[in-house]
């Protein structure tokens, strides 16, 4: 037993950080203590990380400043991402178009009006190529927000990067590959549950064994959030989805601290200041708690919840968008204040369009004054102790935890087929709608005020987006890929492709490797996509 | 008579946080309303449209796609001889309003619109059908 009080063992592991000789003063002078709080209470990177997973916090490592991007052809996003670097930005974040997201082809009629919309287009590993030109991926480390065909886009980003000759090992970054939320909130799905997790089993396998800077699974409560969960729902559902992919992997035969300390968590910043810092302080709680006493896990890494932060994209306003600069401060600070590895903050035209390459940049250097002017990162948990802080985190720990026991015994014992009822049966659904409906009556009666847009109305007509898309983008892409299809060698895209249907047949091959040869015989998203579909078929929600 | 309304998501918008809430509003103010699910075709929206007998179309798109895929429901229900009024919420800027009502819309809804404006306007469409 080790009879240590919590500074002690908490004053051992500071020293042993890069912050250990730091010394902080405020603005005018008086010292900055690393942490505050009592001997025996909590601290920070000690379990249960409630005050945050390292114990010297941003004082030994900001976050970092990674802002999401992608709109138009490859080499378009391709320049932004260098804006991005140029500016300071310390990581690049990728987003897709729609008809990426889902699996199809720029040129397929489906896409029709989507290509390069609401993110990049990207059909082959050409696209890919052309989307990192000029970026070191062995050293800037980057995140892909993509789903249903994540092992797809995964198996093109490391056939290309060593193609280019930096080896799997050096690659650094994340994928979100989170389905499960997929049929929860943001409903880009392509395949059942049941196959699609086959697909995450194959890339954690992957990444686990070959690639030790790879973090492939983000498992993401923002966009449940944005779909209109309460706080406490956010934590729950995205723990829970955490908590089956740990099954999962567990069924695969891997060991859980080989794979848990590469899991990563996406969070909301909304706009409940004080709220949103407790979320994330019960989030690391609950997870460390569930994983070292309920999974088993001994590496402590396992048990530390590591999370980007996103500001709240439904919190802006059309009306009145100067006015978003300040929410995304204010939401930025709370992700800040609450421990966040990551953060992207949203562009004040984001709810107009796409942002502007300007609004980004302010939206990038909101963090910066966050990071280096307001001294805010001097004391890891500067909101530990607060009365009210340290009430409401515990009363989401209550709220959170109920609905983990609730979906535990759906499952039978298991998160992951508690999670799989929960979707069959639109328990998941059920629970947002209803928290969005009683938002929306909120903001209707008055209750709920939202600046601009049910009080302080004036007259100032709406400003009109600054659109950046140049409007030729769907051709373009088109045609580029009409020049891969005219030039690859259509007998090894036919048989890489049978290739990958008879691994997909046998649910014990893991299809990474089948995957990757298709991406460089330079097979579309869309052809490998519907390859898989053929043998896991695909996944209809019907009317109601 | 009851006022029935189909709400529908056509294209690869997933979003459906919008068209939840306005479902569940219209009922409450006692309509009858058939939500397609996500990811329709414009010709499947028209199709459901006429099979259900519906006194108005409220289409969500949130991606920005509303000027390619508005046009080709409404093509696709007067292709069915359907003289259904079609409203349109999600992510619409003023400059494409005017498009939009060329092209047949008969209402258009914004970021921020309020329910009961919306509830109102549907409500009166419905007695003019």
């Amino acid at each position: 037993m080790d009879h240590r009080s919590s500074r002690m063992k908490w004053q051992e592991a500071y020293e042993g950080t890069l912050a250990g000789a730091t010394h902080a003063t405020t603005q005018s002078g008086a010292p900055i203590e690393p942490v505050y709080g009592p001997d025996d209470g909590e601290f920070p990177g000690l379990f249960p990380y409630t005050r945050g997973i390292h114990p010297a916090m941003y004082r030994s490592k900001l976050w970092t400043m990674r802002m999401f991007a992608g709109f138009g052809t490859a080499p378009e996003t391709n320049r932004r991402f260098h804006e991005i670097i140029d500016a300071g930005g310390t990581g690049i974040s990728t987003a897709y178009d729609m008809p990426t997201l889902l699996g199809i082809d720029s040129d397929d009629v489906r896409a029709l009006g989507e290509v390069g919309r609401c993110g990049v287009a990207l059909d082959t590993i050409d696209d890919v190529a052309d989307l990192y030109a000029g970026i070191d991926l062995g050293d800037i480390t980057t995140s892909m927000t993509i789903n249903a065909p994540a092992a797809v886009v995964f198996a093109m980003f490391v056939a290309n990067a060593e193609d280019h000759g930096v080896d799997r090992a050096r690659l650094g970054g994340t994928l979100q590959n989170d389905i499960l939320k997929e049929y929860q909130a943001q409903h880009e799905y392509v395949f059942a549950p049941r196959p699609s997790l086959r697909l995450v089993r194959d890339t954690v396998v992957f990444a686990t064994r070959e690639m030790p800077r790879w973090h492939p699974l983000s498992v993401s409560g923002y966009h449940i959030r944005e779909a209109g969960s309460t706080a406490a729902q956010e934590v729950a559902f995205t723990l829970a989805n955490g908590f089956a992919y740990v099954e999962l992997a567990r069924h695969a035969g891997l060991a859980i601290d080989s794979y848990a300390p590469k899991m990563s968590f996406f969070f909301n910043a909304h706009i409940d200041f004080f709220e949103e810092v407790a979320k994330y302080r019960c989030a690391r709680r609950l997870w460390a708690t569930w994983m070292r006493d309920f999974y088993g896990a001994r590496d402590e890494r396992s048990w530390q919840l590591r999370f980007h932060a996103q500001t709240a994209g439904v919190s802006l306003t059309a009306q009145q968008p100067d006015n978003n600069h300040a929410r995304t401060a204010v939401e930025a600070l709370a992700a800040v204040l609450g421990g966040a590895q990551s953060l992207h903050t949203n562009a004040f035209d984001e709810a107009w369009s796409l942002p502007s390459a300007d609004a980004a940049r302010v939206a990038l250097r909101t963090q910066q004054v966050i990071a280096f002017e307001t001294n805010v990162t001097q004391v890891a948990d500067p909101l530990g102790g607060s009365w009210f802080v340290e009430s409401l985190t515990d009363q989401l720990q209550r709220d959170a935890g109920q609905l983990l026991e609730e979906l535990m015994e759906l499952g039978h014992g298991s998160m992951l087929e508690g999670c799989l009822a929960a979707i069959d049966n639109g328990w998941f659904e059920a629970h947002i709608t209803d928290a969005a409906y009683a938002h929306q009556r909120a903001v209707q009666a008055g209750e709920r005020l939202i600046v601009g847009v049910n009080s302080f109305v004036d007259d100032s007509p709406a400003p009109a987006p600054a659109n950046q898309m140049s409007g030729d983008g769907d051709a373009r892409q088109v045609e580029r890929l009409a020049k891969v299809r005219r030039e690859r060698d259509s007998d090894a895209v036919a048989r890489t492709l049978l290739e990958l249907r008879d691994a997909a047949l046998d649910p014990e091959v893991n299809l990474m490797s089948s995957l990757m040869a298709a991406s460089r015989a330079r097979a579309t998203v869309g052809e490998m996509m519907t390859t898989l579909a053929e043998v896991f078929g695909r996944y209809q929600v019907g009317a109601r | 008579m009851t006022t029935r309304v189909l709400v529908a998501k056509v294209g690869l918008d997933g979003h459906d946080r919008g068209i939840n809430v306005i479902a569940r509003s219209l009922r409450d103010a006692g309509m009858e309303v058939v939500y397609t699910g996500l990811f329709q075709t414009p010709e499947s929206v028209a199709r459901t449209a006429v099979d259900e007998d519906v006194d108005v179309v409220g289409l969500s798109i949130l991606s920005g796609a509303h000027l390619t895929l508005v046009p080709l429901v409404i093509d696709a229900l007067r292709g069915l001889d359907a003289a259904i009024p079609v409203v349109v919420g999600g992510i619409i800027p003023q400059e494409d309003v005017a498009t939009l009502r060329d092209a047949g819309v008969a209402a258009t809804f914004g970021p921020g619109a309020s329910m009961d404006d919306i509830v109102a306007t549907i409500e009166a469409m419905s007695g003019a059908h």
